[in-house]
């Protein structure tokens, strides 16, 4: 398993925000994490990021425990992530955004950028080289030297994966990759997250609302409610399972055809 | 990004008229030190402004430059001593103002306590450059230990910039605006409280040498003008390596990273920088220009005592990088300018010529007017007028974007742009 979470807990004073919840991650994996506004899935995220330190559990990314590292530290490791609310660096560049993220990968010293030796002039042409390539990858190469405040925001979207790309990650979580998108955006960003895991080698755990992104590329979902995770499976057996569409659409919901509406006809099962 | 390209109109002749006008007058017309003598000397002053902001000829650019600061400048300080003194003190609010930009600017850490690190650079060598050393140890460094101890504090007061920064920089905002106000006052404090008579309190160290003084004061009478001109060098050379510095480190990783932390820190950690330790650097590199030019501050005053310290003195130079506009190298220098020559010259000059007015009669000002006394109120006033009409300041930070042009792109060459 590339990431194995064990019974990780989060607890905001009275609220269990995130309740030993167990999710593993074999590599080149794309899993969604779904579940009901509140349900502890961004936290659960920001957990494994190293933002909030769990109050229990275990986590183990490659081998090694990331509990207690820095998010930088697990950024290192070979965890990036985009948000929610998109972030980006809107006074930068969509080219300097990338080379942010290229931060943890370059090792220009202090002495190196004042002096401007040849280590320092190496890094930032390798930087501005890769940063080029994977705005080139999410198709924003062209508006390399525009603030990244003025991009509208599906490419804002596609941005802040190239940014967090450049972190040369392992593995990479998509906090709601297709939020606010219309239906053709969000086709092309189903396409860019199976490009990740297909050109790029790298696992994909998404957290994503709508039903037809989840249904079509997840290899696995993970359902959590009030921080607890109820089901787990494929993406067919998930939609069919009772507890799910309750936590969806309330009790007495369950009887109904609940995301069946929702998804494309013959897509049932998913694609893999 | 695509607009045509307008064709720049050039500025040769009009800035190199301006620059040698002035000067002229200065030199041989307004030679004094009234209000329009020093005003015709701030505008002369001003040509270097024009000199970097005005499309010119490449190669006069770099000649004006150069005659100005090496020839103009000395030239009129030798008629004058106060003149160059002001262009001193420019020089070191200008480092000074450097180097909280990139605290306040780049990493955007509201630091209020800024003083501190020149007051430590300050007491290093009033301590180690004068008779509190042998008192103290029972031996003093040399004149020219200056030069020595000015490189210690460059690392000193960087050291001191860590040790203050570790504590505070978790917090964020109003609370580390604060916080960097107390202990800006406790270094004050320290000072002033003398520990193992270290300081002197608030008597002040007095008798600090001057480098280079041996060989000045051989100079005869003249002595006392080259002294003001070794520190001008000095402080040029200073300010020019703090002006390099600042800039590398601007267009680096580092720079970079300053900026992803003032944008947006909950991202800039998420993609991998540092947050303390970069914070810490910015503290660390913003303190150390304070803390040479405390050094040459020590020698030029040479005294020192605490109220020099207070936390008007940062307040005054967060106004100079707000003034110059946050984030921007040559606002900075600008903006220290002004309300240098506005603090030294302007006010204190327009407050004799009115002083003169109402004693020969012609005005009649009630003795209570004294316009020196208005300098806060001056520069409110100002502060308030920019940050209706002019919020970015008087030079808005346009920060030098990497661009890559389309016959590059493929090969990621490196170009620099606006």
């Amino acid at each position: 398993m590339l990431l194995d979470v064990n019974a990780a807990r989060k607890i905001f004073g009275g609220l269990v925000a995130v309740n030993d919840v167990t999710l593993q991650v074999p590599e080149k994996a794309i899993i969604s994490v779904i579940g009901p506004n509140g349900a502890g899935k961004t936290t659960f995220f920001n957990m494994i990021t190293g933002i909030y330190q769990p109050d229990g559990g275990t986590i183990n990314f490659n081998g090694s425990s990331i509990v207690g590292l820095r998010p930088d530290q697990v950024v290192e490791r070979g965890i990036a992530r985009t948000f929610q609310n998109i972030r980006l660096f809107g006074a930068m560049t969509v080219l300097e955004n990338v080379m942010v993220g290229r931060h943890v990968r370059s090792n220009t010293r202090y002495i190196d950028a004042i002096l401007h030796t040849k280590r320092f002039r190496d890094d930032e042409a390798s930087s501005i080289t890769r940063g080029m390539d994977l705005l080139r990858f999410v198709g924003l190469d062209v508006k390399r030297n525009e603030l990244a405040a003025n991009l509208p925001y599906g490419e804002q979207r596609r941005l802040e994966i190239a940014r967090a790309l450049a972190t040369s990650p392992k593995m990479i979580l998509l906090d709601e990759p297709t939020a606010g998108m219309n239906p053709n955006e969000t086709e092309e960003t189903k396409h860019l997250i199976r490009r990740l895991r297909d050109e790029g080698n790298i696992t994909v755990v998404l957290i994503e609302h709508d039903m037809r992104v989840v249904m079509t590329i997840s290899d696995n979902v993970t359902v959590l409610d009030y921080g607890t995770k109820i089901a787990e499976g494929l993406p067919a057996a998930v939609r069919s399972n009772p507890k799910v569409i309750e936590a969806y659409l309330g009790a007495g919901a369950a009887a109904g055809n609940f995301g069946l509406e929702k998804t494309e006809p013959n897509s049932a099962g998913g694609a893999v | 990004m695509s607009q045509p390209v307008k064709p720049k109109r050039d500025f040769t002749i009009p800035v190199v008229m301006f620059a040698l006008i002035t000067f002229f007058l200065k030199f041989f017309v307004f030679k004094g030190i009234t209000f329009i003598d020093s005003m015709i000397f701030l505008t002369f002053i001003s040509s270097l402004y024009f000199l970097i902001t005005f499309p010119m000829n490449k190669y006069l650019q770099i000649v004006m430059g150069i005659l100005i600061l090496f020839v103009g400048i000395p030239l009129i300080g030798f008629q004058n001593t106060s003149s160059i003194n002001v262009v001193i003190d420019i020089a070191i609010y200008a480092a000074l103002a450097l180097g909280l930009n990139i605290v306040v600017g780049f990493a955007g850490l509201l630091d209020l306590g800024y003083v501190a690190f020149f007051a430590v650079g300050a007491y290093l060598w009033a301590i180690f450059g004068s008779n509190q050393a042998t008192e103290l140890f029972g031996w003093q460094l040399p004149e020219n230990g200056f030069f020595f101890i000015a490189l210690v504090a460059v690392l000193v007061a960087a050291m001191f910039g860590v040790l203050l920064g570790l504590p505070v920089l978790r917090l964020k905002g109003d609370y580390l605006a604060i916080v960097t106000l107390g202990l800006g006052e406790v270094i004050r404090v320290i000072a002033n409280n003398n520990p193992g008579g270290l300081t002197k309190g608030s008597v002040g160290i007095d008798s600090i040498q001057q480098p280079l003084h041996t060989f000045t004061n051989s100079l005869g009478a003249e002595g006392y003008k080259w002294q003001s001109i070794v520190f001008y060098v000095i402080v040029l050379a200073v300010i020019a390596v703090a002006i390099v510095v600042t800039n590398r480190l601007d267009q680096s990783r580092i720079g970079r990273a300053w900026t992803a932390i003032r944008e947006d820190e909950i991202a800039a950690q998420a993609m991998g920088i540092p947050l303390v330790a970069t914070k810490l650097v910015a503290f660390a590199t913003g303190a150390s220009f304070a803390g040479i030019m405390g050094t040459i501050f020590a020698a030029k005053q040479s005294f020192v005592d605490p109220a020099s310290f207070d936390v008007n003195q940062s307040i005054g130079v967060l106004a100079m990088v707000v003034l110059g506009g946050l984030g921007s190298i040559r606002g900075a220098v600008v903006g220290a300018a002004v309300v240098t020559s506005l603090n030294l010259v302007v006010l204190p000059t327009l407050a004799i010529e009115f002083n003169n007015l109402r004693q020969s009669g012609a005005l009649n000002l009630p003795p209570q007017f004294e316009v020196s006394k208005y300098q806060r109120l001056i520069y409110g006033i100002i502060l308030i007028v920019m940050m209706i009409y002019r919020s970015q300041g008087l030079v808005p930070a346009s920060r030098k974007h990497i661009e890559v042009d389309d016959a590059h792109a493929g090969k990621g060459a490196m170009q620099g742009g606006d």
